[in-house]
């Protein structure tokens, strides 16, 4: 009874087979799953980059301007658009309420995207894939990005950041 | 002294009086808060249907910010006091070892909850942080200290259950091991100390900094120290709800585990490896390695997820095999087609399990994945997975003991019976449209905690998300409606009990 001490030393019960089958099956199948993510991060494409440098707020900014001086093509309400060549290191900053620069970018071109931040959290969601990152002040977190497929993309902030969270929308443009 | 116990004339249980009174008033304020957290779920369930999209921002992070405290905190903490003293004192013939400590433990926890409350309403700009608050995001004094008191006060109420099941066994209240129920409700103690001590690692510093007296903090060294206490802290609840779930299948139809050593040892492997399940909110974080995020996401190999497979198999099948013992054996399904449907308590138990395995633990194994976590963090998927968990599962099975601490513990008759056997199909079917719509609009990216994904508050950069995303929000506001009707009618059918209800 659930309710009422167990009859003589618990540890002693037989274990019904129905249990000791639904248990096996059970170990098999996390096996399978806990074999999958080591195998997938081998072998699949879609693995989150650990690749991080330690950084403070006021050296990203100041590593982002110096990004954004040099490629700097245009404007677009009020964000600088910047174009940086193939390969090259692009800085993207976090910041209350405001993603910086808009990036344009090759398509097939290979490039070195820094996400950090200038203050508090934040979070970097590409619109329309729903790729996701958190971007940390005080890390500058890199990610190796192809991009395969022509067209303008969002980035939303989706780790609240304060009361004007909501207007945190970047671009990013790939042609 | 014998003049403090009354015996329960239904399941014989000697019953201390002073416990008692805890257990009651620990059981209404969780409704209250659960009534109160589910009026803010209806807002913002109601803004995130972007068709009715009711609040302005700053009004949405306020509410989203005390639903998230009343419910996640409020309602299922004061209702787990409430079963820690039941499992504890009641089931063991036992008195509480203090019942001082535990109005100590009652204040602590209330003037923690009204401070949260009242610390976001009056100054949203500032305190409405979300339940995750993360540094260096900055919050008043108040904000911090209301969240310490409170958890001051629940770990308090879970060193008085601690202490009381000691006291038990000195004075020999009780024969051999632990009853099921209250191995449970140990295996919810033990974790909820270690998170508490982790979310006192967390919080105090983080008070300490926001009264300038202590530096910042790293921000991903505190979201590590953080989620040690946010996640365990979920999974209190789990074993808490597994708990009931085993008290219910024992009184709705009087079934038991057919093997407690296969049920307890389950439970053994909660406390073992759930706690490092906390690695998974830091799947798509800079600063960890991949070899740490898959030992510690697959809380070390899924072993933790093993034992709620085991309890999947072993509550149903207490079910079925008290069933078939009435004699309930035609076919394969008669013993669940003759089940007691009409007991809104099997209903609660029945949807908590669905629910909570089938929307809750199967998205909660997916998201947690490494590789697929990218294409889930800060969606509104996430909501998704613990509105499966807790929200439906915990809150269900919370629900459906409920219609039993009303005659049992309060000793009234229910008022609305033939309502009360409706109740938990509604909450149930809707918070598992809520599931199911958060999960359906994560997939497309929608964001979670975000007060306005139409105009994006005027950015020259706004855009519209893919028409199906708005569909699937459509499912989470009406979900929202039902569940919303599916809790006041819970908390009606409570309240009159309590001041309409024939006495027993």
């Amino acid at each position: 009874m659930s309710v009422a001490p167990p009859e003589g030393v618990w540890w002693n019960q037989k274990v019904p087979k129905e249990e000791k089958l639904w248990v096996t099956i059970a170990i098999l199948w996390a096996i399978v799953m806990f074999v999958m993510m080591p195998l997938w991060h081998i072998y699949g494409k879609q693995n989150p980059s650990t690749e991080t440098y330690k950084v403070t707020p006021e050296e990203y900014v100041k590593l982002t301007k110096e990004f954004i001086e040099k490629y700097k093509v245009g404007e677009e309400n009020g964000v600088p658009v910047v174009e940086p060549p193939p390969g090259s290191d692009v800085y993207f900053l976090g910041r209350q309420f405001s993603w910086d620069p808009v990036i344009k970018l090759k398509k097939g071109e290979t490039y070195r995207l820094h996400i950090s931040s200038a203050d508090v959290l934040h979070g970097f969601s590409v619109y329309p894939m729903n790729i996701n990152f958190m971007v940390i002040p005080g890390y500058d977190y890199v990610l190796t990005v192809t991009p395969t497929e022509a067209g303008e993309y969002r980035v939303v902030c989706n780790e609240y950041c304060g009361p004007g969270h909501q207007f945190m929308v970047g671009k990013i443009i790939v042609e | 002294m014998a003049e403090d116990f009354r015996t329960c004339p239904v399941t014989g249980f000697k019953v201390h009086l002073p416990a008692e009174k805890l257990i009651k008033v620990n059981a209404v304020t969780a409704v209250v808060a659960l009534l109160v957290g589910a009026i803010m779920a209806l807002l913002v369930a109601l803004t995130r249907w972007e068709t009715v999209h009711l609040l302005r921002p700053m009004d949405y992070y306020k509410f989203v910010t005390l639903h998230g405290w009343n419910m996640l905190g409020f309602w299922i903490i004061f209702f787990e006091v409430a079963v820690l003293y039941f499992a504890g004192a009641v089931m063991l013939n036992s008195r509480l070892a203090s019942p001082k400590l535990g109005w100590v433990a009652y204040a602590l926890m209330l003037i923690g909850a009204l401070g949260t409350n009242i610390t976001v309403l009056t100054n949203p700009a500032k305190n409405a942080i979300m339940f995750t608050s993360y540094v260096p995001l900055k919050a008043t004094p108040g904000y911090y200290l209301s969240v310490i008191l409170f958890a001051v006060g629940a770990l308090i109420a879970v060193f008085n259950f601690l202490a009381t099941l000691y006291i038990a066994r000195k004075e020999k209240t009780y024969k051999g091991s632990l009853p099921l129920v209250v191995f449970g409700a140990l295996t919810a103690a033990i974790i909820a100390v270690s998170t508490l001590l982790f979310g006192a690692a967390a919080l105090v510093p983080t008070l300490l900094w926001s009264m300038g007296i202590a530096p910042t903090w790293d921000a991903l060294t505190y979201r590590i120290v953080f989620w040690a206490f946010g996640h365990p802290s979920q999974q209190i609840n789990v074993a808490a709800m597994i708990a009931i779930w085993y008290l219910l299948a024992y009184l709705t139809v009087g079934g038991t585990t057919i093997s407690e050593k296969f049920s307890r040892l389950a439970f053994l492997f909660y406390i073992l490896f759930i706690n490092i399940a906390s690695a998974h909110h830091l799947l798509v974080d800079p600063g960890v390695s991949s070899a740490w995020k898959i030992w510690n996401t697959s809380y070390a190999m899924y072993l933790a997820v093993l034992a709620s497979m085991m309890h999947a198999f072993a509550v149903p099948a207490a079910i079925e095999v008290a069933q078939r013992k009435k004699g309930l054996n035609r076919g394969l399904f008669e013993w669940l087609w003759k089940a007691p449907w009409k007991n809104p308590s099997f209903s609660a138990l029945v949807l908590s399990i669905i629910v909570f395995g089938f929307l809750g633990g199967i998205s909660g194994v997916i998201q947690g994945t490494e590789q697929l976590n990218i294409r889930f963090h800060n969606t509104l998927a996430v909501p998704g997975h613990f509105h499966g968990t807790v929200a439906g599962g915990t809150t269900l099975a919370f629900m459906g003991i409920t219609y039993y601490v009303l005659p049992l513990i309060f000793r009234r008759e229910i008022v609305g019976k033939s309502l009360a056997v409706y109740q938990p199909w509604i909450f149930g079917i809707g918070i598992a449209l809520v599931s199911i719509g958060m999960q359906g609009a994560g997939l497309y990216g929608v964001p979670r905690r975000h007060a306005d994904i139409t105009s994006f508050g005027g950015s020259g950069f706004a855009f519209e998300y893919d028409p199906t995303a708005y569909f699937w929000l459509a499912v989470l506001g009406i979900g929202g409606m039902l569940a919303f009707l599916g809790a006041l009618l819970f908390a009606l059918i409570a309240v009159a009990t309590l001041i309409k209800g024939r006495r027993l």
